[in-house]
């Protein structure tokens, strides 16, 4: 087990090193100075070159590069071109928004999606099955944005239950900022939930055709406690993967359902760096995405030897 | 009696409370498109920061008006020398920054010569290009000598990027901006809004608002419920587009009004075959405006015959130089030897007018004979590719700046445009004060753009506003960028 978390480990450390090269090497190539962008059209070259100076930006490549992963390493992660504020307070407020909405999505998504993969795969190919299979096709298929859309006109705007958008922060009460996310969080939810529900689906009746599910149902055991204790446990593993991209896209691909909630989320932190090429911000949060994304997998990877102990024994 | 007084008592209590009730409200919360990327409008172009801070938080010597008139603001008067060089500016007094400083004389040279030093970052240092010296005559005046005369000046010095800072406070603006207005900067939430409040030793007028809260809301989409559902009460920049589906609802108020933005395809006067008159002329007669204006911009927006606000005083009407005329069109580009057509690329910034008119730009020039490339770009792409290389043959922008038909006559400027005679009549310009003749050399330029059909002049960029219909005194106009809270209130 030892050896295997080592070997993880310098796995994870590879990948980040490699990401930080890709990172620093696209955004090196993408067209556009941020100097100019914040100077706008009527400011003379001069202007401009006198600006990237103080940025930094005419260092040599090399040097900015290594000047970053340095600073990476010791945990500073720059300071702001547009905002002027060390990167880390921006994400950290950004993640005071992301990270509830993500698990607030992911719970909603897991509550749903279990109990009606359960539910149809205990009667395959019955008109239950149909229906709900059906519906999530349907919650696959339809734009979240547009989904978004009808929830606030339905909860905002017409029943008045919920504000059309924005994020009053922490400060203005826990119940008010969790009742700005909970639509949002539905909006994300249901689409995720589908396709969970899907997964489990079809991992669990690929599991209750194996022969010990006969065997326990041979000796007598209610169908009940087959499928919870026998089936369930054994189809996790594709579940729980799907569980942790999930998790992994609702921290920071969300920015569809930011814009139309008008979330400061960190989805649209990147997006509105990347816009204004605030270099440093987009490629400190990058790295601490894949960070993120990297710790995520180890801890499904994990996970799976909880759920079967075959493999904790392999191992 | 006691009952009698017991219910005396009640009955004002009852007054009062609904009276209270009644009062009118003192809070404002407007959405915004983009959220400013620091607060300080003497450092950077961000359109987006003058609409937070202009005549709120920041004060000039002048500001504008709504309807781009030229008014005192912290200069409770001037004189200007004969010789039209010598501006001196009775300062008002009393007047305290929000962080308690006193404001005098010296902090108006500290914030001019600020903008005009060599390593200024002022994004329109050219407004400053003029001063040649500025002097603290007494603590309430302040002289200021130009270089030559200058009929802008006093227009200049109303731009958001002219406004007087403190010293003590200049470098820290951006994110905790102190001025002298009515409004003090109160929170920013980043990402999600910026909150102002009442400033409490005002100098000037007091305003009636409280509280305003600038909510950053990037999806037109999301704009319409945020009004629908009262959590935004005013939207001064709104989507054209989304425009119907407010218009009929009694409880908003729809305002079409005037920018200062000049929608236009700009060409690249130097590349083949656009270096010749006749193929920019054939593009002006290609081009149906009114179509372009359905299409792109909900059917709100004005044509446009040269680079000029028709809200704009100095505004000559030349939509008639170049009717839509396709036949036209296809003589004038036999003339130039292309009877064949000929390819070329059009570079569309992420703005939903250059992303709609240029796909309708496309099928118009199509039916010329010219086959349009369509190349979307982001605006950090368009800046860099188009305005600073010009690698580019045609292009949409509009070019909000107030005033700015003195772009064409700029060295090097990316529409690669260049006539002496153009040239001079802006040198002129500069340094003519008589008003009756700074609208004849105004409508000179304005004529030999036209003729020259350096760019296709398309349309003025509306100003859609929608809001709360019980709010009253937000600008109907954009002359400059700016929301101009300092009149806006409830009515009961």
């Amino acid at each position: 087990m030892t050896a295997y978390l080592l070997k993880r480990l310098a796995i994870s450390l590879a990948t980040l090193l490699l990401a930080s090269m890709v990172v620093f090497a696209v955004l090196e190539i993408l067209p556009g100075d941020p100097a100019r962008l914040m100077l706008g059209m009527n400011a003379s070259a001069d202007q401009v070159e006198l600006l990237r100076n103080q940025m930094g930006l005419n260092a040599p490549m090399v040097w900015r590069y290594l000047h970053w992963v340095g600073g990476l390493l010791s945990l500073d992660f720059g300071r702001s071109y547009t905002y002027s504020v060390p990167v880390i307070d921006l994400v950290r407020e950004r993640l005071a928004v992301s990270l509830p909405l993500a698990l607030i999505a992911l719970a909603l998504s897991t509550i749903i999606a279990i109990p009606v993969g359960l539910f149809s795969a205990s009667r395959r190919g019955r008109a239950g099955d149909t229906i709900s299979m059906g519906a999530a096709q349907l919650g696959v298929a339809v734009p979240n944005f547009w989904f978004a859309l009808m929830l606030i006109y339905v909860f905002a705007v017409w029943l008045r239950l919920v504000p059309a958008g924005g994020f009053p922060g922490w400060g203005a009460g826990a119940w008010q900022a969790l009742k700005s996310l909970l639509l949002p969080a539905v909006a994300l939810a249901l689409p995720q939930a589908a396709i969970l529900a899907r997964v489990t689906r079809s991992a669990l009746i690929e599991v209750l055709n194996e022969d010990y599910i006969r065997t326990a149902r041979a000796k007598g055991l209610p169908y009940r406690t087959v499928l919870w204790r026998h089936a369930l446990r054994n189809a996790m593993i594709p579940v729980l993967t799907i569980l942790g991209l999930q998790f992994a896209f609702l921290l920071a691909g969300t920015i569809i359902i930011e814009n139309v909630f008008y979330l400061p989320g960190l989805g649209r932190l990147v997006f509105q760096a990347i816009t204004q090429r605030d270099l440093i911000v987009v490629e400190s949060v990058v790295m601490l995405l894949v960070a993120a994304v990297i710790a995520v997998n180890l801890v499904v990877d994990l996970s799976y030897a909880v759920v079967d102990p075959r493999l904790r024994s392999r191992q | 009696m006691k009952l009698w007084k017991t219910l005396l008592a009640a009955a004002v209590l009852a007054v009062a409370t609904a009276t209270s009730a009644f009062a009118a409200r003192t809070d404002l919360v407007i959405g915004i498109p983009l959220e400013p990327p620091h607060l300080d409008p003497t450092a950077g172009a961000a359109a987006a920061i003058r609409e937070v801070t202009y005549a709120n938080v920041f004060e000039g010597l002048t500001r504008i008006g709504p309807n781009s008139e030229v008014l005192p603001d912290l200069a409770e008067s001037w004189t200007i020398s004969d010789d039209g060089k010598v501006y001196t500016f009775k300062l008002h007094t009393g007047v305290k920054f929000h962080d308690g400083a006193d404001f005098s004389a010296d902090d108006v040279k500290f914030s001019l010569d600020r903008a005009r030093a060599e390593n200024s970052l002022n994004a329109q240092k050219q407004l400053f290009a003029a001063i040649d010296k500025v002097e603290v005559v007494d603590p309430a005046t302040v002289k200021v000598t130009l270089a030559h005369p200058q009929g802008s000046f006093l227009y200049n010095m109303g731009w958001g990027d002219a406004v007087i800072v403190s010293p003590k406070s200049a470098d820290t603006n951006k994110e905790k901006p102190v001025g002298t207005g009515p409004f003090k900067f109160d929170s920013w939430a980043k990402g999600s809004s910026i909150t102002l409040v009442k400033a409490e030793h005002y100098w000037g007028a007091p305003v009636f608002l409280e509280k305003v809260e600038f909510r950053v809301v990037p999806d037109a989409a999301a704009a319409v419920p945020a009004l629908l559902s009262g959590d935004i009460q005013a939207f001064p920049f709104f989507d054209p587009d989304s425009v119907a589906q407010v218009k009929d609802d009694p409880r908003f108020k729809v305002v079409v009004g005037a920018t200062e933005g000049e929608t236009i395809l700009s060409i690249n006067n130097k590349q083949p075959p656009f270096d010749k008159l006749q193929v920019r002329q054939a593009i002006s007669y290609a081009l149906d405006r009114k179509a372009i204006i359905d299409g792109a911009s909900a059917g709100l927006g004005l044509p446009i015959g040269s680079h000029m606000s028709p809200a704009n005083k100095y505004y000559v009407d030349l939509t008639g130089r170049y009717p839509h005329d396709v036949a036209k069109a296809k003589e004038l580009l036999k003339e130039a030897g292309l009877e064949n057509g000929f390819k070329a690329t059009l570079k569309l910034p992420p703005t939903s007018y250059a992303r709609l008119g240029g796909e309708i730009i496309a099928s118009q020039l199509r039916d010329v004979g010219i086959n349009l490339e369509i190349i979307p770009v982001e605006w950090a792409q368009w800046l860099d590719q188009v305005f600073t290389k010009k690698d580019y043959d045609l292009t949409i922008v509009s070019h909000t700046e107030p005033n700015d038909i003195d772009i064409y006559s700029r060295k090097d400027y990316y529409f690669n445009y260049d006539n002496p005679t153009f040239n001079k009549v802006i040198a002129d310009l500069d340094v003519t004060s008589d008003e009756a003749k700074r609208k004849e050399l105004y409508a000179q330029a304005q004529t030999i753009l036209a003729d020259d059909a350096v760019v296709g002049f398309l349309y003025e960029l509306p100003k859609v506003g929608v809001w709360d219909a019980k709010l009253q005194g937000l600008w109907e106009n954009a002359p400059i960028p700016a929301n101009d809270l300092t009149k806006v209130k409830w009515s009961e």
